[in-house]
């Protein structure tokens, strides 16, 4: 089973190098506890193109398809057998990262 | 045919449960198991008048619960459904050994009253899954409308089966944390219990607190230091004490202060002393006692006076300041208001009370303190109307006849 875990960025901006430190810490204790599956950090919404192909013409749109004091900073996708293991490591993820998190299930298969 | 009724009631009451926990734990799907219950329930009270009540009706009820969930996976042939299927129609279940139907019925009490589900989901999932409470009941005690109850329950299921909530017991430490969910859920099953809603349903339903009573001893003797537990149990313990004193033969609630406390169940007084003493001695050596610790000494108190003169109220009420300071809930102050008309006379008592109508002019209690107070106030006409309030939205039988008759013998 998959899950998201979604780092929440509520105005604290880029990551301190103290909090790099201990994401890194984190990472590799997924690695080694057979969790990891990805992850990564992203760059700020406003270098975000949004990109609408539905139509007959191709619509680009500088910026984030939602303007939120909210928005999502990173991420990581992990595998779990359950959500009380999702849950367990979310809260370690979220005191190395020192942002809000949020745990989502994939759809599975 | 009355026989039939109260077999099927009696099954419902103590089989729902077992059934619904056996069957999560086979096809490990909440949503299944409850349907396939229900069916089982429905199919009882089809054929049992007709073909007589099994000898066996929890073994009848799983089996053919367990056949309906067969077909309902069938129904919806998925392929990855097939294991499933497959599982349910040939593994044969080991003897279970005696107790481990607790553990199983904890097991859906924990998966029910898990974290990731919010506090009212919680609660809603485990009447309707433990409890057994009908969607109607479930809305009727938690004053909301039963399409949003029916979705709350449904959204709680398909977080559970999304976001793969597990059944089983939680970590050992884990448990303190998921036990306070637990017990906040126990206590409201002991309450639907303690004063039954419906027109249809016993004024008291000793089953629902005698459920609650055991699955807190259970979690009592997981963790025996949990000192809300202890609370929980020993103020379900005193209430329980009370339970054939509190309604008449006539079927009316008979209030504290007209009891025969001579009926009251002294073994289970005794046991809920002892508890709350445990606790008093844990608040002497510093540990700052919770809400039911503090409500268990509340009982405690009423049940160590003889008659209702001898009542300790200075010392019920000085457990209400320490109640409201934890939790200033409307319906504490409303509770807190009748210790202090008896020491403060019903005036005092009245204006405290009245300060509370925005948040509970919907609530009986409300209005049946207020009706009690005017009575003593000699105020015959408001007292008479807040009644009529009361009784116009009490949900327990008991109570309504209790409310009655007081407002017929107002002057």
């Amino acid at each position: 089973m998959q899950y998201l875990i979604s780092v929440i960025d509520d105005g604290t901006g880029p990551a301190t190098p103290k909090e790099d430190a201990a994401i890194d810490v984190f990472n590799d204790r997924l690695q080694a506890e057979g969790h990891w599956v990805f992850a990564g950090g992203l760059a700020s919404p406003n270098s975000a193109t949004v990109i609408d192909n539905r139509g007959e013409e191709v619509l680009v749109t500088d910026g984030p398809f939602l303007e939120s004091k909210e928005y999502l900073a990173g991420f990581w996708i992990i595998e779990a057998p359950d959500l009380d293991v999702a849950l367990k490591l979310a809260v370690e993820g979220s005191k190395a990262c020192n942002r809000k998190i949020e745990v989502r299930p994939f759809l599975s298969a | 045919m009355i026989d039939v009724r109260e077999a099927i009631t009696r099954a419902h009451h103590e089989e729902w449960a077992r059934v619904v926990a056996a069957l999560t734990r086979r096809c490990g799907d909440l949503d299944i198991a409850e349907e396939a219950a229900a069916e089982a329930f429905a199919t009882a009270v089809e054929r049992w008048p007709a073909d007589g009540v099994p000898p066996n009706p929890g073994g009848w009820l799983t089996i053919t619960a367990n056949r309906k969930a067969i077909d309902r996976i069938r129904r919806e042939n998925k392929r990855d459904d097939r294991h499933r299927e497959a599982q349910m129609v040939y593994a044969d279940d080991p003897p279970e050994p005696l107790g481990a139907v607790d553990d199983d019925r904890l097991r859906l009490i924990f998966t029910c009253c898990h974290p990731a589900l919010a506090m009212q989901a919680r609660v809603a999932l485990t009447l309707r899954m433990v409890g057994g409470l009908t969607v109607p009941e479930i809305a009727r005690a938690f004053l909301v409308r039963e399409t949003a109850l029916e979705q709350r329950i449904t959204r709680a299921k398909a977080k559970i089966k999304a976001a793969r909530i597990p059944y089983r017991m939680p970590a050992a430490e884990d448990l303190p944390a998921r036990v306070t969910g637990v017990l906040a859920v126990l206590y409201l099953v002991f309450n639907e219990g303690y004063l039954a809603t419906g027109p249809d349903t016993d004024p008291a339903r000793h089953d629902l607190t005698a459920e609650a009573i055991r699955l807190t001893r259970l979690i009592r003797a997981l963790l025996p230091d949990d000192g809300e537990v202890a609370g929980l149990l020993a103020l379900m313990l005193l209430t329980e004490a009370r339970r054939t004193a509190r309604v008449s033969a006539s079927g009316e609630l008979v209030t504290l202060d007209e009891q025969d406390r001579g009926a009251w169940d002294t073994a289970l007084i005794a046991e809920g002393h002892r508890l709350v003493r445990e606790r008093l001695a844990a608040a002497a050596a510093g540990v700052t006692p919770g809400r039911y610790q503090i409500l268990a000494a509340v009982n405690a108190v009423h049940t160590s006076a003889r008659d209702i003169r001898d009542t300790d109220w200075s010392q019920v009420l000085a457990l209400y300041d320490q109640l409201v300071r934890l939790d200033p809930s409307p319906i504490i102050a409303l509770n807190r208001a009748i210790a202090v008309a008896e020491l403060d006379g019903p005036e005092v008592a009245l204006a405290a009370v009245d300060r509370l109508e925005d948040n509970l002019a919907g609530y009986h209690a409300y209005h049946a303190t207020r009706a009690e107070l005017l009575r003593r106030l000699g105020r015959s006409q408001k007292s008479r109307g807040a009644y009529e309030k009361a009784i116009e939205l009490a949900g327990n039988t008991a109570e309504t006849a209790c409310l009655t008759r007081r407002r017929d013998q107002l002057g």
